[in-house]
């Protein structure tokens, strides 16, 4: 009797940490929490009275449907790879770098004042090769601004990162307003690039994509080979053990945010110099932000990053095509990807923990 | 010149209304050990759906709609919203324990794009943009109040607000008693600082840290409403809370986690934002437009100069707490 | 008012484990009304975890508990509450920027504003009744380790607790503190209360108990009661088997002045002096033991002397080599590694296993490597060596885990101690500094590490030993330092010294006239 009692006062359902889980299961646990971020996503493109499978083979179309579109999709992937894998350096030394967006745009600007004023006066290859050094340092230094702060008095990153984005979208509408206006124009616009200060294509893309390539090995190289990349992992969990290990973790935090913010400054340069040929308020938009997503889905892995950012770019070229042909705003690509990451994020616990319900039958996933 | 600084007081608290109530909603959240970095993306959530809110009960009346309804329909819809932003948040930190800051970054992420979509897609169907009628606009708008209005100088700058103001300052008042005197802040409190503890004292932390965080992400969707409402004079403009959400985080740390400072410090930087119509610098007006964002990153480097125990944020923020554990 | 029940608590066949690890087993404990019950067991037997359950931190994944009599569910810290169980933990559940009586009166119900006033004269009243003295508007982060404690105690008498539970409650205190802490226990029990403690320390289960359960490994050994027990019948019953609890101290001659430390002056984050002039020597061949009341300054004597936090004032000289001959050299100021360049080695095992001395989520190779990695050149980092070592030291050391590549987060506390000193010793240091070294492991670990620290010794090495158990401390050491508040109170021979004198230095620092010295 008593222990029928019992038994109905143990909790519902209670947790407990795995200590150990099969890769098999956790990708399993993965794909149920994607397929169930497109179902979500499709149940919002029902409660618009559309069909959301009409939308889903709209979006596939629209990013792999010609030898075009696919050129599209990967010029939309190329700085968000980039992007992300800068982030994933500042990332794993849990150093909250939100402010790609203005490194980014940071690096448009150092790469548009040679590709702007520069171009008669310099060969092709030079002025590339100066435009993308300077969107690089110009980048990395918009990155190390913060670091050196936080380093020095621990100012809270988040926000400086993040403020600073602000700050260098203001400084592109001032000059488009004033000093790098485009001649003739009666809107505060900036000039085209001129033919020289252009990437040239490789097989139908701007070479970028083979720098993005490129970098998801070295970067896949820097973190697991290389002392650097083993003092970021120390400091990333604990600046305590980092000071133990006589590591300077000031040095680190500017080395790594350098690096970080001159990443993204060259995905400005490739996304001024290749796609844009121009710079607007637009440059960087949403990459860096976008950027975080990529990087975390991807567990901060290169290799991974580079899947995640093409399936990102997939989906923002997709909302592209589903805008025109089903007259869904385009920024439900926003609202799609902030479903995707909130199930992922989600089920991470499911491979952390597995759960006990009453009577003592075990799930590990819902 | 005193017209004009007071004008640009008036201008100011105006302005630094949305920031408040952002940062009203941030402190409730963190004192309960989340820093949710949401507020951008709520404010949004807030906005699109305070506005449409109210043109779909005009919609639905027809032509005889009344402001006061709409603007409380506004009020509601606009909390719910919001706080519904704060729970995919709080379920996903609290119950499968995900990283704040990154959950965070989404709500954000998620909140502009909700906004912008729904702002986009319910402007399209209502044949261009979506905008309230002149009623409920009219209900936002600045009110004399009776007889302390016509006090000289007090009265235009106390007495001439719309009612938004006058509720975020009886909210900020409200949080400062309910934190300082009260047994339900008390405990909430020490949930912030250390669930542990809270939860050997026999506090339910679980549904502290949800109900603050709720009702917190409800408060930023009012601020956000307040964009759309007010600062955008009810009509839908596409991105329009642009950073209105970070400043009001940054002002969490500003106002040292206290809301009747956070009243003061709304105040400057409404002003800030506001500063270019007042007061005449030869300077790109580009230049004006980032001075909030620049005072803040140097105000944020002053304070992390000095430190303080008891003004601080509270020490649970960031982690989330199992009592498992081990 | 009389009671019918004998018994205060029954818990019976209470199982409960973590993942694969097994804390409790088929747990059987009574706790009868108005006795004093010691729950005794080496570190990791299970003992906290199992009164965790009682006090509904845990919740039991098999077995019964009856409280009066009656089977109760205790599924959070209130229902335990309800059922007038209150816990004292070890580490102590305060909120630091709360005062005492705003600590205290955290989570019960009343009315909706709490007036502070009426509390405090509460809160204060209650403390005269057990004989606390006590300022109930202080502030937790103000107080002393032993304030705190008082704190804990009268919050759980506050909510009118009549079963208590005391989880180590002398580990931090000073022999005259604990003699006060019983002196108030004896009351409460006299005033009807139950009480558990759980200890680890034989002398005191004796003292203050009346009956004794002994875990061992997570199972249920037995209970005896106190007047028919004695250390040696308890030792057995708790390590399972005739052990000597006897710790070497083997004599080293020829001791060579190894580290110099003269009026060390440093102050803590908060701004106050953490240490003020601070001096001594530690010697190659000799063991010196640093006692002291937690937050006394140990913390930063170590930091500083190993390069890791600045010091306002003073010096320290490490013996090193400078073109073969050994020297002195000055080391204040310098970092890590730099200290590391001068030719010295210096290793340190720091108090935070986890947080300081290694990365929690990383597998031992590079945890082995954390100090060295840097002395190859080149950009790469080389992971065969430290492969090598940590093949070398889970020989040596007899290391329990499942490979090298596991991380060392997922190992017990007792090989974590294993890895992070093995890896210390692994660099042959001249000063070898370690801070609370068996804290929370068990007997067989701790004997492993004391052995591991006398082989050092032997081996010309200056150990400096930071301790908190004054027993062990007298045992081990060749000279045992006194700290208190950040100054050195007095330098004393275990040999011709008590606990009790050692418990007054750890309170008081003595005059410089009447310095005691060896």
């Amino acid at each position: 009797m008593s222990s029928i009692k019992t038994e109905q006062q143990v909790p519902l359902v209670r947790m407990v940490k795995r200590d150990t889980i099969t890769q098999k299961k956790t990708w399993t646990i993965r794909a149920v929490a994607f397929v169930c971020a497109l179902l979500t996503g499709a149940l919002l493109i029902l409660f618009l009275g559309k069909n959301p499978v009409q939308a889903y083979m709209d979006m596939i179309q629209g990013a792999f449907g010609s030898s075009v579109l696919r050129q599209e999709t990967i010029k939309v992937a190329i700085p968000l790879l980039i992007t992300a894998i800068g982030i994933s350096f500042a990332f794993k030394m849990k150093f909250w770098n939100i402010g790609a967006e203005g490194q980014i745009l940071l690096g448009a600007i150092g790469a548009g004042y040679w590709g702007f004023f520069w171009a008669d006066r310099l060969p092709k290859v030079i002025l590339i090769i100066v435009m993308m050094l300077s969107a690089i340092l110009m980048g990395g230094l918009y990155g190390l601004l913060p670091a050196l702060c936080k380093a020095k008095w621990g100012t809270n990153e988040t926000l400086f990162t993040l403020m600073l984005n602000y700050i260098a979208l203001y400084m592109i509408k001032y000059l488009q307003n004033g000093p790098w206006k485009a001649p003739r124009s009666s809107f505060p616009k900036m000039a085209m690039l001129q033919p020289e200060a252009r990437l040239t294509k490789i097989l139908g893309v701007h070479w970028g994509w083979i720098a993005a390539l490129l970098l998801v090995i070295l970067a896949w190289i820097y973190f697991n080979k290389t002392k650097q990349g083993y003092e970021i992992s120390v400091v990333g969990e604990s600046n305590n053990t980092a000071r133990y290990a006589g590591i300077n973790v000031g040095k680190v935090f500017r080395r790594t945010m350098f690096l970080s913010g001159a990443l993204a400054g060259l995905a400005g340069f490739l996304q001024v110099a290749g796609c844009d040929f121009t710079i607007t308020e637009t440059t960087a938009g949403g990459v860096g932000f976008t950027a975080i997503t990529v990087a975390w889905l991807a567990h901060m892995n290169p290799y991974g990053m580079l899947g995640v950012a093409f399936f990102i770019a997939i989906l923002e070229r997709g909302c592209n095509q589903i805008e025109t042909t089903m007259a869904i705003p385009a920024s439900v690509s926003s609202l799609l990807i902030g479903i995707i990451l909130f199930f992922m994020l989600g089920c991470e616990f499911f491979i952390n923990y597995r759960l006990i319900f009453r009577g003592g039958k075990e799930v590990s996933h819902a | 010149m005193l017209n004009i600084i007071l004008k640009l007081i008036v201008a100011a608290v105006i302005a630094g209304t949305p920031l408040l109530l952002g940062a009203l909603g941030e402190i409730l959240t963190e004192k309960s050990g989340n820093t949710n970095l949401g507020v951008e993306g709520m404010m949004y959530m807030g906005a699109v759906s305070g506005i449409a809110g109210a043109y779909f009960y005009e919609k639905a009346v027809g032509g005889n709609a009344n402001g006061v309804v709409g603007a409380l329909i506004a009020l509601l819809i606009s909390f719910l919203i919001g706080a519904f932003g704060a729970l995919i948040y709080a379920f996903l930190t609290i119950t499968l324990r995900a990283n704040q800051n990154v959950t965070g970054l989404t709500l954000t992420i998620f909140g502009t794009g909700f906004g912008n979509f729904f702002g986009d897609y319910f402007g399209k169907k209502a044949g261009g943009s979506l905008v309230v009628g002149d009623a409920i606009k009219s209900a936002f708008q600045g009110v004399s109040i009776p007889v302390l209005s016509k006090i000289p100088v007090i009265g235009k700058l106390l007495f001439n607000y719309n009612w938004i103001v006058y509720f975020a300052i009886l909210v900020a008042i409200a949080m400062a008693w309910f934190f300082n005197k009260s047994r339900v802040g008390l405990n909430l409190r020490a949930v912030g600082e250390d669930p542990g503890t809270a939860d050997a004292a026999g506090i339910n932390v679980t549904k502290y840290k949800y109900i603050a965080t709720v009702v917190g992400g409800g408060i930023c969707g009012i601020g956000g409403m307040y964009i759309s409402m007010v600062s955008q004079g009810g009509v839908w403009v596409y991105d329009c809370v642009s950073g209105y959400g970070w400043l009001a985080v940054a002002l969490v740390i500003f106002a040292t986690w206290d809301s009747s400072r956070a009243i003061l410090v709304a105040l400057v930087f409404g002003a800030l934002k506001i500063m270019r119509f007042y007061v005449e610098l030869p300077i790109p007006s580009q230049f004006y437009d980032m001075a909030p964002y620049i005072v803040t990153i140097l105000v944020l480097i002053l304070t992390s100069m000095r430190e303080s125990r008891e003004h601080a944020q509270p020490k649970s923020c960031g982690t989330n707490y199992f009592r498992e554990e081990r | 008012m009389e009671r019918k029940e004998k018994n205060a608590v029954e818990m019976q066949g209470i199982t409960k484990t973590f993942g694969k690890v097994i804390a409790n087993k088929d747990v059987n404990l009574e706790l009868r009304n108005g006795e004093i019950l010691a729950l005794l067991g080496e570190n990791g037997s299970g003992k906290t975890t199992i009164m965790n359950m009682l006090s509904g931190i845990y919740y039991p994944d098999s077995g019964s508990i009856r409280v009066q009599g009656k089977e109760v569910s205790i599924r959070s810290p209130k229902d335990a509450f309800d059922h007038g169980i209150g816990m004292i933990h070890q580490h102590f559940k305060l909120v630091d920027v709360l005062s005492a009586a705003e600590n205290i009166v955290l989570g019960r119900k009343g009315a909706v504003t709490v007036d502070r006033k009426e509390l405090n004269r509460q809160v204060k009243e209650l403390g005269e009744k057990y004989g606390f003295d006590i300022d109930p508007a202080k502030k937790v982060y103000n107080m002393s380790v032993s304030e705190k404690q008082t704190v804990e105690i009268l919050k759980v008498l506050f909510r009118g607790a009549d079963i208590l539970i005391l989880d180590e409650p002398t580990a931090v205190l000073t022999p005259q503190e604990v003699d006060k802490l019983f002196a108030v226990l004896r009351n409460m029990k006299a005033d009807g209360k139950s009480i558990i403690i759980i200890t680890h320390k034989l002398h005191e289960v004796l003292a203050i108990s009346d009956r004794v359960s002994i875990l061992r490994k997570g199972e249920y050994i037995g209970t005896i009661n106190t007047k028919e027990a004695d250390q040696q019948k308890l030792t057995e019953m708790m390590v399972g088997h005739v052990v000597s609890l006897k710790i070497d101290r083997p004599m080293v001659e020829d001791k060579k002045e190894r580290l110099k430390v003269i009026d060390l002056t440093c102050v803590s984050e908060d701004g106050v002096k953490a240490l003020e002039r601070v001096s001594f020597s530690a010697y190659g061949g000799e063991i010196l033991g640093v006692a002291g009341i937690a937050g006394s300054g140990q913390k930063e004597l170590c930091e500083v002397i190993a390069g890791l936090y600045p010091a306002i004032g003073g010096s320290v000289l490490c013996s090193g080599t400078k073109e073969g001959h050994e020297v002195m050299e000055r080391i204040i100021g310098l970092k890590p590694d730099e200290i590391v360049k001068k030719g010295i080695s210096m290793a340190f095992v720091p108090e935070d296993r986890l947080g300081m001395g290694l990365v929690a989520s990383m597998d031992m190779v590079d945890n082995v490597m954390l100090r060295s990695y840097k002395n190859k050149k080149g950009l790469f980092v080389d992971r065969k060596a430290p492969q090598e070592l940590s093949e070398k030291l889970i020989e040596d050391l007899e290391i329990v885990t499942p490979g090298v590549n596991t991380p060392v987060r997922r190992l017990s506390g007792g090989n974590v101690q294993k890895v992070l000193l093995g890896r210390e010793i692994a660099c042959n240091p001249s000063v070898l500094l370690v801070a609370y070294p068996v804290r929370g492991l068990d007997i067989n670990s701790s004997y492993k590490i004391y052995d591991l620290l006398n082989e050092q010794k032997k081996k010309g090495v200056a150990v400096i030993f930071i301790g908190e158990d004054l027993d062990v401390l007298l045992e081990i050491s060749d000279r045992i330092m006194v700290m208190c508040g950040g100054r050195v109170s007095g330098i004393v021979d275990p040999e011709k010294v008590t606990k009790e004198e050692i418990g007054l230095m750890m309170i008081q620092v003595k005059k410089d006239d009447e310095e005691a010295s060896v």
